[in-house]
């Protein structure tokens, strides 16, 4: 069983105690220790069930590496799955539980999977769910969605807030071990500001577990003193609880900090994103040990060596009483030493190389007492909930059982792999290291950023110097690089000299026993979380998945959630000895970020809830709000669709708007309408080239429709431009479309026509616009009293400056409703105000404030388009019977060449109609009209489609506007329109206009 | 004019929050006009600083003495900032000094929303939504920075106590006041500038 | 994400402040031009593995256009000018022949 030593545990506090709760069960901890940690100390080794098979999974790993210890962390709107344990800082009050299992984890009813296994190899899903066809929706998909996911998803909304925040520095260290901590204060030392992460809450990494001294001091020492030189500099910032999760272009790194997953009580955001722009980047992102490929290998009790020496180490938790130690290289016998002087058993240190000189960690297994049995392998894990013993078998043979040995945990260690994860992410490429049997960076060919350079160098273990005296020279030299890279002189140190025992050279081994045989290899596991055997690798070779991309996406090796960081190089091994091939000619899988899970709140930041996106506001927002207003959303804009009263519903508020503005008095909030200022001796004939009409021609006081148009010949824009002076027009936009046309005018004047003397500014806020329609719209404006509001004074399409019941105001009289209408500027400053003193003093006279809706059906009565109903960035002005807003006079304006291209000319292009249904009901929007015959694909041919649909209270019946093939020629003719709702819509193509064609209402 | 402008109103009515790890202030209607034209000409350079009272600003640089200054907003644009109250003299003096060049003056005073952002935190609180090198020795007191906050365009510049004057447009008043309040949450110091 | 410094105001910042905007160099076709004129205008566009040139704008900034010279494949910038041109400046080309010599784009090399 795993416990808590008495003694050992040098990240504990242990005059903390804390209490946690998993799967309900109350279990005891100290202040320092991982959820990882803890569970073991509390002898719970399992600690969830694999993907596929169910079967019993316990914990491999002690840090990001860790593929089998996920767990559902917290409750309610804290709870999220697939959290590491390895990675878990325990705090008092944890409750975490177990996933991927039904009903219970001791019993699980999906193990049944497991003596499956053999008939679930790889690419079973694909070659399984094909036949019957019918059997796809009903049969095979609930099986798998059942199946499929780790973990729940949460359903109570994320209570936690999450921030973003940019940093800038010249050189960033990612990875706070030895090599990281040299690296960065080498760099400081030049003078560059540096900024070291580490993904951890301690300094040092591994090297305080492993040993060895730093110019003769314990590396503790070492690690304690950089730390507090490196907090003494003014120019270098650390964070820990940072993990670096990604590299990108151009020197940018995401940073992922956990600030209280450790302690969820602590006021402030959960995580923050870092968003670093570096100069130089340097990886000191360490090691990660592989396992070795055995029958049984992932039985509870299985784990890294280094992950059991960390245990002791760190923690002060023995994974088991008797630990067989199996390896290909030196390293794992310091778990052996550990072990033992933790006064725990080690039966047997099964080595895999055959005996040869003898290496210092030899000579002092054999000091100590203990038993190696050089060219061995293990032939089976024995054992099932738990590891109780192991049988020992030769190296190079076949599997034939030697030897059995009774024991409760095996450390194995199959070599180590330097994370190259963040050099790889931006394009960094690798070597392949024989000696060591890794891919290492290839110096040579780092990412390269703005300026054409490398701007990622390796450090440490992480280029492949897995000694210490080797990493800190590698370190020092990293630092001096990055440094200068950076732009720094690098002040002339000498790196410090690590001591370590000498090693004997590891002996890559990629099955164990080399001979396995079939039975053996489909037990042999690669990927733990994936559920992915070396027999699944090999058969993906033998059925042509000889590409490493294709065998991953086959096998599903290397694509749970550790992202294969245990499977990667045995799994390309596997494939390379299946395909004969060497192994760097197989290649690696891509790396993608993030290095592990980041949450989605972190990506998000800020962007929740009230600011998820930037709501804009019109001065009247708030009354709007208060007096029942339904929003609609215009952009990012919100506008009233209607305001709906008491007792109401939506649609008999709409009904009401446009029943009381056609015939007492309506008041629109028009702020949003964009507002831009052209100005200068060349507006006139920059708006000539923008607008299809003739606005130079236009007489100040004047006001003009105009349509705007793409190179493409589309339209994109339209609304009344105003003649203010000589030199200045006021163009108004479409609602959220100022900023889009501004920079329209922009572009064309800055890298077009840079030559004309035209400045544009968007004043589109600078004003609360109000439009006072209906047929008391001029009494309310005499009430209020001011400027001359009369026919005579301010004729249709004329505008003036003025003054209305004491507000400075600039009056358009304009229409897009068909009634007596005047649009009214004031600044928005006032604009709450001068609404206040309308609804006051149009109270006599019946106003009540409209929505969009009412807007919609007033224009539609009218036949007047509107941008994205009646356009959808594929009509053209001419589509639109607009050809009296097309100036005929002009040589050139935008869209005027494409206009004439053959397919734009082509008479079979749909015509804007009008559109009664024959019944008085309201077309379904979006309807296509049915034609003659079928279409290539079968389908029935269509011949038209409503582009705009209201119930017309004024008419009484339902209205539309279409796009009808030939549609002007056919006036009166009845076409149809199957609708989704089953019926067919009998519709008769009429004049667009509906409503007071001669125009005599807005004309008084 | 000054009955219109005790009518005026800010876009928050003067919002301000202080219960996190910086203060956070709307602030009262400012003048601003923004004036475009040929930065070189000498007509415009006298219109912008003889209403403003304060020395023409080099390429993104402000130069601002209580609620007048002037802000270079692009190599053909200045923002002119005076006394909202002056607005309308101010212009019709600019007019005045621009004679017939080519140039535009426009009032955008009540087109924005000014907000400060004050105390030792307000450099990091600001680091959170903008794309921008916030140290002491690279944004310092004097510049102008046109860039985003989270997801709109926005203009700041700091004075020597990290006192920061931020302008939005009017209709985005309310989430930019929403995202600083978030940033300046309690709890959320960063201590990196 | 790349970082581009606007010639226009001197920034140098990263691309949420800018918006691409597509070919640099277009020459526009208007009325009268011939088919092949206005179809190569419109809709052929330059798609290179290697030397390119872009317009850009400062959209989150000063609101000005202008040009960058850029490897499509490293991502590498080779310089930004002013968009008041209707070729690339002398010195970008000198720099994208120091760094790719052969390079040919359109008519330019």
């Amino acid at each position: 069983m795993s416990t808590r030593l008495a003694t050992g545990g040098r990240l504990l506090t242990k005059d903390k105690p804390v209490t946690f709760r998993f799967n309900g069960k109350q279990l005891r901890g100290y202040e320092g220790d991982t959820l990882a940690s803890a569970l073991l100390a509390n002898d719970q080794m399992l600690v969830g069930r694999s993907f596929k098979y169910h079967r019993p999974r316990g914990i491999v790993a002690s840090g990001a590496e860790e593929p089998n210890g996920l767990v559902n962390m917290g409750d309610e709107g804290k709870f999220e799955p697939n959290q590491r344990v390895t990675t878990t800082e325990l705090f008092d009050g944890l409750s975490a539980t177990s996933q991927n299992h039904w009903p219970s984890l001791e019993f699980d009813v999906g193990v049944i999977n497991k003596y499956m296994s053999r008939f679930m190899p790889a690419g079973f899903y694909y070659k399984t769910f094909m036949y019957p066809r019918a059997f796809w929706k009903h049969v095979y998909e609930p099986f798998i969605r059942q199946a499929a996911g780790l973990g729940k998803a949460p359903k109570a909304r994320d209570v936690d807030t999450y921030e973003h925040y940019h940093a800038f520095c010249d050189v960033l260290v990612i990875g706070g071990g030895v090599a990281g901590l040299l690296a960065a204060k080498t760099a400081a030392q030049s003078g560059a500001k540096v900024m070291l992460i580490e993904q951890t809450a301690h300094w040092g990494g591994r090297a305080p577990v492993d040993g060895g001294t730093v110019d003769g001091d314990p590396v503790e020492d070492f690690v304690e003193k950089t730390v507090a030189e490196l907090a003494s500099m003014e120019n270098v910032t650390l964070r820990n609880r940072t993990m670096g999760a990604g590299v990108y272009d151009h020197g940018y790194v995401l940073g992922y900090e956990r600030l209280t997953d450790h302690a969820p009580e602590a006021a402030g955001p959960r995580h923050r994103l870092w968003r670093v722009r570096a100069g130089h980047i340097i990886t000191a992102t360490g090691a990660i040990e592989r396992p070795l490929s055995f029958a049984g290998n992932d039985i509870p009790g299985v784990m890294l060596a280094s992950a059991v020496r960390d245990y002791v180490a760190n923690w002060g938790v023995s994974i088991g009483d008797r630990t067989v130690i199996v390896t290909n290289n030196d390293d794992a016998y310091l778990t052996a030493f550990a072990l033992k002087f933790a006064g725990l058993e080690v039966p047997a240190i099964v080595d895999a190389r055959p005996a040869g000189d003898e290496s210092p960690a030899m000579a002092q297994a054999k000091a100590l007492g203990l038993r190696v049995l050089h060219g061995h392998g293990i032939a089976k894990v024995k054992g099932n909930k738990r590891v109780t013993g192991v049988a020992i078998c030769a190296q190079a043979g076949e599997g034939a059982v030697l030897e059995e040995i009774t024991c409760d945990a095996v450390a194995m260690s199959g070599g180590w792999s330097p994370v190259v994860h963040l050099w790889s992410h931006c394009g960094g490429k690798l070597a392949w290291d024989d000696a060591q049997a890794f891919f290492k960076p290839d110096r040579d060919k780092a990412p390269t950023g703005a300026d054409g350079a490398g701007f990622v160098t390796a450090a440490g273990a992480a280029s492949g110097a897995l000694i210490l005296s080797d990493a800190l020279g590698d370190a020092h030299a990293a630092g001096q690089a990055a440094a200068k890279a950076a732009g720094f002189t690098a002040r002339k140190t000498k790196a410090p000299k690590g001591e370590t025992p000498a090693e004997a050279p590891m002996l890559p081994v990629w099955m164990m026993p080399q001979g396995a045989s079939a039975p053996l290899r489909a037990k042999a596991w690669l990927d733990y979380q994936n559920d992915v055997k070396v027999s699944d690798v090999q058969l993906a070779a033998r059925e042509g998945f000889e590409s490493v991309e294709h065998a991953k996406r086959y096998t599903t090796l290397g694509m749970a959630t550790d992202q294969g960081k245990l499977s990667n190089i045995n799994g390309l091994a596997t494939l390379a000895g299946a395909l004969d091939t060497p192994i760097p000619q197989v290649g690696t899988t891509t790396f993608r970020p993030p290095y592990t899970p980041i949450s989605m709140g972190a990506i998000g930041g800020e962007a929740r809830a009230e600011v998820f996106q930037p709501i804009r506001r019109t001065p009247m927002h708030d009354w709007h709000d208060t007096n029942g207003a339904d929003w609609e959303p215009v952009g990012h804009w919100r506008r009233p669709y209607a305001f709906v009263r008491d007792g109401e519903s939506t649609h008999d508020a709409v009904m009401r708007e446009v029943v009381n503005t056609r015939q007492n008095l309506g008041l629109l909030d028009a702020s949003t309408l964009g507002k831009l200022v052209v100005k200068g001796p060349d507006a006139g004939k920059f708006l000539d080239m923008l607008y299809t009409n003739m606005m130079s021609t236009l007489k100040p006081g004047k006001c003009r429709y105009g349509l705007m148009c793409s190179e493409n010949g589309f339209l994109i824009d339209d609304g009344v431009v105003a003649r203010i002076d000589e030199d200045t027009f006021l163009c108004h936009t479409t609602t959220g479309g100022a900023e889009r046309i501004h920079g329209h005018m922009e572009e064309w004047l800055q890298t077009e026509w840079w030559d004309w003397k035209v400045y544009v500014a968007n004043v589109t806020e600078q004003y609360a616009q109000v439009a006072v329609v209906g047929p008391n719209a001029r009494k309310v404006l005499e009430k209020l009293g001011g400027m001359d509001v009369s026919k005579e004074a301010l004729g249709f399409m004329e505008w003036a400056d003025g003054e209305i019941g004491g507000f400075k105001a600039r009056v358009y009289r304009i229409s897009f409703s068909g009634e007596l209408s005047y649009e009214i500027a004031v600044d928005a400053g006032q604009g709450q105000a001068f609404w206040d003193a309308l609804m006051a003093a149009g109270a006599e006279f019946g106003a009540m404030p409209y929505g969009t809706e009412c807007l919609h059906i007033l224009r539609a009565e009218k036949g007047f388009i509107m941008i994205g109903d009646e356009t959808d960035g594929t009509i053209i002005p001419q589509d639109l019977g607009l050809n009296w807003a097309i100036s005929k006079k002009k040589e050139d304006y935008l869209g005027k060449r494409a206009q004439a291209r053959s397919h734009m000319t082509d008479p079979e292009r749909w015509k804007l109609v009008g559109l009664e249904t024959v019944d008085g009901s309201t077309l379904p929007d979006g309807a296509y009209a049915a034609g003659e015959g079928v279409n290539a694909n079968g389908q029935r041919n269509v011949i038209g489609r409503v582009t705009s649909t209201y119930h017309s209270p004024t008419l009484g019946r339902g209205i539309a506007m279409g796009l009808v093939l030939h549609g002007p020629d056919r006036m009166g003719e009845v076409i149809s329109f199957p609708g989704t709702d089953g019926k067919t819509y009998e519709a008769r193509i009429v004049d667009p206009v509906f409503y007071d064609k001669e125009g005599e209402k807005q004309n008084v | 004019m000054s009955e219109q402008a005790t009518l005026s109103q800010t876009a928050l009515g003067g919002a301000r929050y202080d219960a996190g790890i910086a203060t956070i202030v709307e602030a009262p209607l400012q003048g601003m006009i923004t004036l475009r034209g040929d930065l070189a000409s000498a007509k415009v350079k006298n219109a912008a600083t003889g209403v403003a009272g304060v020395d023409m600003p080099g390429q993104r640089q402000v130069n601002c003495v209580e609620q007048s200054g002037i802000a270079w907003m692009s190599p053909d644009e200045l923002l002119v900032l005076c006394p909202y109250a002056d607005v309308a003299a101010n212009m019709a003096k600019m007019q005045k000094t621009l004679g017939k060049g080519h140039a535009l003056a426009v009032n955008v005073s009540d087109a924005r929303a000014m907000f400060h952002l004050g105390g030792t935190h307000a450099r990091d609180v600001m680091a959170k939504l903008a794309p921008v090198d916030l140290r002491r020795d690279q944004f310092t007191p004097g510049m102008i920075r046109r860039t985003r906050m989270a997801q709109v365009a926005a203009a700041f510049w700091v004075d020597g106590d990290d006192r920061f004057s931020i302008i939005c447009f009017r209709s985005q008043a309310q989430y930019v006041f929403d995202l600083l309040k978030i940033a300046a949450q309690p709890g959320s110091e960063v201590g990196h500038i | 994400m790349l970082i581009l410094t606007c010639p226009m105001c001197g920034v140098t910042a990263e691309e949420t402040e800018f918006h691409g905007g597509g070919e640099a160099h277009l020459k526009r076709f208007g009325p009268g031009s011939s088919e092949d004129e206005f179809e190569g205008y419109l809709f052929m566009r330059e798609n290179p593995k290697g030397v390119h040139f872009e317009r850009w704008r400062h959209a989150n900034g000063c609101g000005k256009w202008f040009h960058a010279a850029r490897c499509t494949t490293t991502l590498e910038v080779f310089g930004t000018y002013a968009a008041q041109t209707y070729e690339p400046p002398a010195e970008i080309k000198a720099v994208i022949s120091d760094k790719r010599p052969g390079w040919r784009w359109r008519e330019h090399s």
